[in-house]
């Protein structure tokens, strides 16, 4: 292995320096190799589970208990268990399901709007945004399906043929929902599964016995044949395809839930932008919390590095920008349009009684990210970390702003009431993020939690011409050798 | 690279995507039958405390149906009939039969007679037997043919589609009210598709001129 030196060595790949600015800079570190990122990712499959694990999966489970406990209750007794009062029929349930949706945004804009824009950098975060996509979209399910009361008669929203002669109410937004949620979550998955089938068959290939096996029967029979890979581009390029209005139409549909209604505060066509706005904010903000743990915990600094992390605050930065200027364009147009109503609805929202809520969000997503302007706070870990927890917390705050204090103040004066939670909303909440949690560490601990296929094609080895130089160097007879070397002989690095 | 799987797993794909859309359309047909009331409900046939026979009574001796479910053009409920009105003709008639016992005990401890509910409707819907007798809907559309009954089963579904079939074309399905309680009506206009067709004309001729708009909104039957 004389020559494993040469294909390490950086300027090889970067003949005139490393790359000083952000959009050049190597997308892995580490000088490592092809078998380097194999070896790192479908290891932690491997390995013996370590400590930490077990801890985070029993917190999970136990949250999950919660979550058990609570749905019981809830079904058992219905929704009246619930701080839902007259006015404010859309308490926590409606607030915790836009919030798990627009998190769930995040995958899947990594995924295929920055696929179909080149962003070679999303590679090294995509597989464990989308995990997150597809388990808060789980998560955002549970809230509409027991908000209904009797969620065993929630057949009654599919177009099923049946005895009632019952169709949906497709007038309304409520049912567009359901299609919308349930379309993005099913190409997500399929998304997510495609992507995975490669890297499914390098730890097949590595394993042995059961594991082997269900590996086997999980990566469909991949080879890694030439005409495998063809398939394989192209059906991910149609999904990407496929993927990427759905990002816009989801949260889009989800805020005419409200727009479509006449409620002041909600009766508005900026929300579809501002909400999708949102949903891109909030989902960066989680998948950026859940990889500075994950990157440090299972050593994957070289894979997921800071250039990474600076990019996903940028984009934080931007669409936490947007999300004020919604805000404050609200305000605009209640003062505009000359609508008492709406006017007062805002009034309201700044200095009523849910005042401390609009506060903590307004402070959240507008404020806090203006840090990111300064590029020693993008790339610092303890201020990425800090506001990606605020900002999933102001846009928690955000959804409860806009369901609560709208409907709080009702047309009527006399309905006029005010909304506090049950311990049975909170055991819900709380509940999902057992059921998210255990969901991620069975996905940390049984999947590739990078594309280790993908991120190979963004590498310096990647590049046909990247073994040229050492052609150049006149060490011809070695250079040759390392050609061989490099490409991927063993049956582990099926792949590229 | 090894072997891990047979050769004939490679049909597994094709077979399981194939199992899996024929299952999912027999899954469908099989709810969409065996789990509708015309299998789960019709031919319900509980046995009635006093062996009564409709046949006998509706069908043999021709007694008009209100004159025990005297209730039905007045009331939404069309009640069953209380001991006195079997006692009007059985103080007199068949006073020793042991088949009238049970009616003979009610009659002198004033306990009811506990009959059984054939024709069962879910508690969120309402339904009144005044609207539908008056303006003409016959005892057999819903109760079939009573008269030939020995022990009166459940004959229509009572689904809530099996309702709108008739909301939604009431034309076919109306008769002069004079005639709401004639058995074999509906089998006699059907008889013939001509005559038939010119009575649903007639009939749209006069669910326009009454306006007779049966409603197929949720509130018209939930409230």
């Amino acid at each position: 292995m004389a020559t494993t030196s040469t294909y390490h060595d950086t300027s090889l790949a970067y003949p005139d320096g490393v790359p000083k600015t952000l959009a050049d800079a190597p997308l892995v570190a580490g000088n490592l190799s092809f078998h380097d990122v194999t070896e790192l990712v479908a290891g932690h499959t491997e390995k013996k589970t370590p400590l930490f694990w077990f801890f985070g999966f029993s917190v999970a489970l136990f949250l999950m208990g919660i979550f058990g406990l609570s749905i019981s209750y809830l079904v058992w007794n219905g929704t009246g268990t619930w701080g839902v009062n007259n006015p404010v029929g859309w308490g926590w349930a409606i607030v915790n399901f836009v919030w798990w949706v627009g998190i769930g945004h995040a995958g899947t804009l990594i995924s295929a709007i920055l696929f179909l824009f080149r962003q070679r950098w999303r590679t090294s975060i995509n597989r464990a945004a989308e995990a997150m996509t597809l388990f808060a979209v789980a998560c955002a399910l549970v809230f509409p399906t027991f908000h209904t009361g009797r969620p065993w008669l929630d057949y009654w929203m599919l177009p099923v043929p049946n005895q009632m002669a019952m169709w949906p109410q497709f007038k309304s937004p409520l049912m567009w929902d359901v299609f919308a949620v349930s379309i993005y979550g099913t190409v997500s998955l399929l998304f997510w599964y495609t992507g995975l089938i490669p890297d499914l068959a390098t730890i097949r290939d590595r394993a042995t016995g059961l594991r082997q096996k269900i590996y086997g029967i999980l990566s469909m029979g991949w080879t890694g044949s030439n005409r495998h890979w063809r398939h394989y581009e192209r059906a991910y390029l149609i999904l990407a395809g496929l993927a990427t209005p759905l990002v816009l139409s989801v949260h889009s549909v989800v805020s005419f839930d409200f727009a479509v209604s006449i409620v002041p505060g909600w009766h508005t066509t900026i929300f579809p932008p501002y909400f999708v706005a949102g949903a891109i904010f909030s989902g960066f903000a989680m998948v950026l919390t859940l990889l500075i743990v994950a990157r440090k915990a299972y050593n994957l600094e070289n894979l997921i590095t800071l250039d990474h992390l600076e990019k996903m605050n940028i984009i934080i930065l931007v669409t936490g920008t947007i999300v004020g200027f919604a805000y404050i364009t609200e305000f605009f147009m209640a003062w505009y349009s000359g609508v008492a109503y709406e006017q007062y609805a805002f009034r309201n929202r700044m200095f009523g009684d849910y005042a401390w809520a609009y506060w903590i969000m307004m402070s959240c997503n507008l404020i806090f990210p203006q840090l990111f302007w300064f590029k020693k706070f993008r790339r610092s870990i303890g201020v990425m970390f800090f506001i990606s927890i605020t900002t999933n917390i102001g846009m928690w705050f955000e959804r409860f702003v806009i369901v609560v204090s709208s409907l709080h103040r009702d047309y009527l004066p006399s309905s006029w009431d005010y909304f506090s939670p049950t311990i049975w909303d909170a055991g819900l909440y709380i509940g999902t993020f057992g059921l998210f949690f255990t969901l991620f560490f069975l996905f940390l601990r049984f999947f590739p939690m990078v594309a280790i296929a993908e991120i190979k094609g963004v590498m310096p080895q990647a590049n046909p011409h990247f073994y040229d130089h050492a052609h150049g160097d006149g060490a011809a007879g070695d250079a040759s050798e390392a050609t061989v070397e490099a490409v991927p002989a063993k049956s582990d690095e099926v792949g590229r | 690279m090894p072997q891990i799987f047979p050769r004939k797993a490679n049909s597994l794909p094709a077979v399981s995507l194939m199992g899996a859309l024929g299952g999912g359309i027999v899954v469908v047909l099989v709810i969409w039958y065996y789990f509708s009331p015309r299998f789960t409900d019709v031919g319900y046939q509980p046995a009635q405390p006093v062996p009564y026979s409709h046949a006998q009574h509706a069908g043999q001796f021709a007694i008009d149906c209100r004159y025990c479910h005297n209730h039905v053009e007045t009331s939404e409920h069309a009640n069953i009939p209380s001991t006195q009105t079997c006692m009007n003709c059985h103080s007199q008639v068949r006073t020793e039969s042991l088949k009238l016992l049970p009616v003979r005990e009610s009659w002198a401890t004033g306990t009811p007679i506990p009959w059984v509910n054939v024709h069962f409707l879910p508690d969120y819907v309402q339904f009144s037997h005044a609207a539908h007798v008056n303006v003409g809907v016959g005892c057999e559309s819903c109760h079939g043919r009573v008269d030939q009954m020995e022990v009166v089963s459940l004959e229509e579904p009572l689904s809530m589609s099996w309702c709108l079939d008739c909301h939604r074309n009431p034309e076919e399905h109306l008769r002069d009210p004079a005639a709401v309680v004639q058995m074999g009506f509906n089998e006699e206009v059907r008889a013939d598709g001509e005559s038939f067709a010119a009575y649903v004309d007639a009939n749209r001729a006069r669910v326009e001129a009454e306006g007779i708009q049966p409603p197929q909104n949720c509130s018209a039957c939930h409230y």
